[in-house]
C-alpha cells in the first residue's frame, strides 16, 4: 500500500508540474466552456425536457475531451520513464509490477477527473441561475460523473497500455488514441452496417459507448456499461502488466 | 553478518535476439570487496549488472545475491542491493529532497526512518546545500551524488554502480571516487568501468570482460605478476656491445634481448627474461663483478591497461 500511494503521489505531482498537464486541463476547460455556451444558446431558444447534464452530453465536445484528453494524460506514464531510463531504477526497487501499474493508473485517473472539474463548475452556475431546481438534479449530476469516471477508467487503462508499449510518448499517444477512437466508432458501426436484429446487432448495442454514456447523462445507471467499462479497464491493465513483465521473457 | 559470498554467478549466459551478450560467466564476490568489472563498451558489463540487480533475467545459469536467487526471490535480492544504472537516470522535475524521500518511501522505509536516512545521506554526500534544488538544474557531479545517495538510502549490503564516473570532469571524478572508497569501508561494491586507471585506483579485485566472456580475474597486483613473466628489464651499462652480447647470450634465464647504443660508453639493453624470473639482481651482479658502471636498471611495470590489452589480445589471437 505504501508503495502504491508513494507512486500515485509522485505521478500526480509530476503531472501537475508538467506543462502538458496544464495544457490538457486548460484545453478541456476551454472545450467545456464552449459546450456551456452552446448549451446556453439552446436554452434561450427553446424550452426542453432534457436534464442539463444530457444537454451537455449532446454537444460534440464531450467525446472530443475524452478522446483527446486521455492520451495526453497517459502518454508519459511509462514511455517517459523508459526513455529517460528511470524505469530501470524503479523496477530494480522492491516494487511489484501490479503496484507500479495501479499507482500510475490511479494517478492518471485522478488527473483525468481533475480535467472534468470545469464541467462541475458550469453545472453549478446553471443551477444558480435557473429557477427550476429540477433542471439540475444532484443525483443526475452524480450519475453523469460516475459515467465519466467509468468511461475514463477504460480510456486511461488503454492509455497505460499504449504508453507501456513504447519509449516514445508520441507513439504512445497515437496508439491509445487509435484504440480509443476505434472503440468510439464501434458505436456507429452497428447502424452503418444495417444490423437491426440478431446477436451481432446485440453485441454492437452493448459496445455502443455513445448510447451507454447517454444513459448516464440522463441519470440512469445501467449495469451493462458498468460491467463493460470495468472489465475493459481490468483487461487493459492486465495487458499493461504483461507488457511490463515482457522484459523478463526476452 | 553472514560470512558466505555476497554474489555467486554460475555459468551466466544472456542472449539478446539470438546473439550472446554474456557467455558462460562465473565469478564470486566476497563481502567487503570493491570489485571492478572492466571491459570495453559492449563487453557485457551492463548486462551482467542488470541481471544481478534483477532487472532482466538470464538466458541460463544462476545468480545468487546474499544466498537469494535473483530469479525466484527478486524482492529479497532487491532489498539488499543499491543499484545505480548507467547514466544515472533521475526525475528531472523533482527537487533533491523530494526525490530522495520518494525513493525512501518506495523502498519501504517508514516516514520517521526515511527522514533520518535522508538527513544522513544528504550530509554524507554533501547535498545539504542543494536539497531544495530541482534535479534538472544540478551539475552532473551533484546528480551523481543524488544517485549514490539514493542507492544507499535503505542501507543495502551490496552496491552495484554501473559506470559511476561516466561523463564527469576530473574534479568530480576524484570526489565521486573518494565517496565510493568511503562507502566500501562498510559494504561490498561492484562497479563497472571502461576507464582502467579508475579501477586500479578504486578496486581491490578486478574482473576483465571482453565480448561477453570473463577473461581474467584477480587482484590488480596478482594479474600484474602473472603477466610480468613477459615484462622487460631495461639496463644501461657502460660496456662494449659485443662483450655484453656474449654475456647475455650465455645466460640461461634470458629469453631474448636487444642492445642499442645509448650515448658515450653506455649501451641500452632491453631484455625479456624467461617466465617467473626476476633478472635485475643477475644484471646487477654481472655489472658489479665486471666493474661496469650501471646507470639504469628497471623492470617495466604493467599497468592495468597493459594487462587488459594483453588479455584481450590473447583472446583475439586464439580466435584468429
Amino acid at each position: 500500500m505504501q508503495v502504491y500511494l508513494t507512486l500515485l503521489r509522485r505521478e500526480l505531482g509530476s503531472f501537475l508540474v508538467s506543462w502538458i498537464g496544464y495544457v490538457t486541463i486548460a484545453g478541456a476547460a476551454f472545450l467545456t466552456g464552449l459546450s456551456f455556451v452552446v448549451l446556453l444558446v439552446k436554452l434561450r431558444l427553446e424550452t426542453t425536457a432534457m436534464p442539463v447534464t444530457e444537454m451537455f452530453y449532446a454537444t460534440p465536445f464531450f467525446w472530443l475531451i475524452l478522446l483527446l484528453g486521455t492520451p495526453l494524460i497517459t502518454m508519459r506514464l511509462f514511455a517517459q520513464e523508459k526513455f529517460s531510463g528511470t524505469f530501470e531504477t524503479l523496477m530494480t526497487t522492491a516494487v511489484g509490477d501490479w503496484q507500479v501499474v495501479l499507482g500510475k493508473f490511479s494517478a492518471a485517473l485522478l488527473a483525468y477527473m481533475l480535467m472534468w472539474l470545469p464541467l462541475l463548475g458550469c453545472i453549478v452556475v446553471v443551477r444558480r441561475y435557473v429557477n427550476d431546481p429540477a433542471a439540475v438534479d444532484p443525483r443526475t449530476v452524480a450519475v453523469m460523473f460516475v459515467g465519466i469516471l467509468l468511461l475514463g477508467s477504460m480510456f486511461v487503462a488503454i492509455g497505460c497500455f499504449g504508453s507501456a508499449l513504447t519509449r516514445n510518448q508520441i507513439v504512445a499517444a497515437m496508439v491509445s488514441f487509435a484504440i480509443g477512437t476505434g472503440l468510439f466508432v464501434l458505436s456507429f458501426l452497428g447502424d452503418r452496417m444495417g444490423l437491426q436484429t440478431g446477436w451481432t446487432a446485440q453485441v454492437f448495442t452493448y459496445l455502443a459507448l455513445v448510447d451507454q454514456m447517454q444513459d448516464f447523462a440522463k441519470g440512469i445507471i445501467d449495469t451493462r456499461p458498468v460491467v463493460l467499462c470495468t472489465t475493459a479497464t481490468v483487461f487493459f491493465l492486465f495487458l499493461t502488466v504483461r507488457v511490463i513483465e515482457s522484459r523478463r521473457w526476452r | 553478518m553472514d560470512a558466505g559470498p555476497i554474489i555467486e554467478v554460475t555459468n551466466l549466459t544472456k542472449h539478446y535476439a539470438g546473439r550472446p551478450a554474456v557467455c558462460d560467466v562465473s565469478f564470486t564476490v566476497h563481502r567487503g570487496d570493491i570489485v571492478g568489472l572492466l571491459g570495453p563498451n559492449g563487453a557485457g558489463k551492463s548486462t551482467t549488472m542488470r541481471i544481478v540487480a534483477c532487472y532482466i533475467p538470464a538466458s541460463s545459469g544462476t545468480v545468487r545475491v546474499a544466498g537469494f536467487d535473483v530469479f525466484s526471490q527478486p524482492d529479497e535480492v532487491r532489498r539488499r542491493i543499491g543499484y545505480m544504472p548507467e547514466h544515472n537516470p533521475l526525475y528531472q522535475e523533482m527537487r533533491v529532497w523530494e526525490y530522495l524521500r520518494f525513493r525512501a518511501r518506495l523502498k519501504g522505509l517508514s516516514r520517521k526512518r526515511a527522514r533520518e536516512r535522508l538527513d544522513i545521506v544528504t550530509e554524507q554526500f554533501g547535498l545539504k546545500g542543494v536539497r531544495r534544488k530541482l534535479i534538472g538544474h544540478l551539475s552532473k557531479g551533484y546528480r551523481q551524488r543524488v544517485g549514490l545517495a539514493d542507492a544507499l538510502l535503505h542501507e543495502p549490503e551490496l552496491l552495484i554502480l554501473d559506470e559511476p564516473t561516466l561523463g564527469l570532469d576530473p574534479h568530480q571524478v576524484r570526489s565521486v571516487r573518494q565517496l565510493i572508497k568511503d562507502l566500501a569501508a562498510s559494504r561490498t561494491v561492484l562497479i563497472s568501468t571502461h576507464i582502467l586507471p579508475e579501477a586500479e585506483l578504486t578496486c581491490n579485485r578486478v574482473l576483465i570482460m571482453h565480448q561477453g566472456r570473463l577473461l581474467a580475474e584477480g587482484q590488480p597486483e596478482q594479474l600484474r605478476q602473472q603477466l610480468s613473466a613477459g615484462s622487460q628489464v631495461v639496463a644501461e651499462i657502460a660496456a662494449p656491445a659485443d662483450v655484453l652480447r656474449g654475456y647475455l647470450e650465455a645466460m640461461p634465464e634470458i629469453e631474448s634481448f636487444d642492445i642499442v647504443h645509448a650515448d658515450g660508453l653506455f649501451n641500452r639493453c632491453l631484455i625479456t627474461p624467461k617466465p617467473g624470473v626476476d633478472l635485475r639482481p643477475v644484471i646487477f651482479h654481472l655489472a658489479k663483478e665486471r666493474g661496469w658502471t650501471l646507470r639504469e636498471l628497471s623492470r617495466s611495470r604493467f599497468s592495468l591497461e597493459d594487462i587488459y590489452v594483453r588479455v584481450t589480445e590473447t583472446q583475439t589471437d586464439e580466435e584468429g
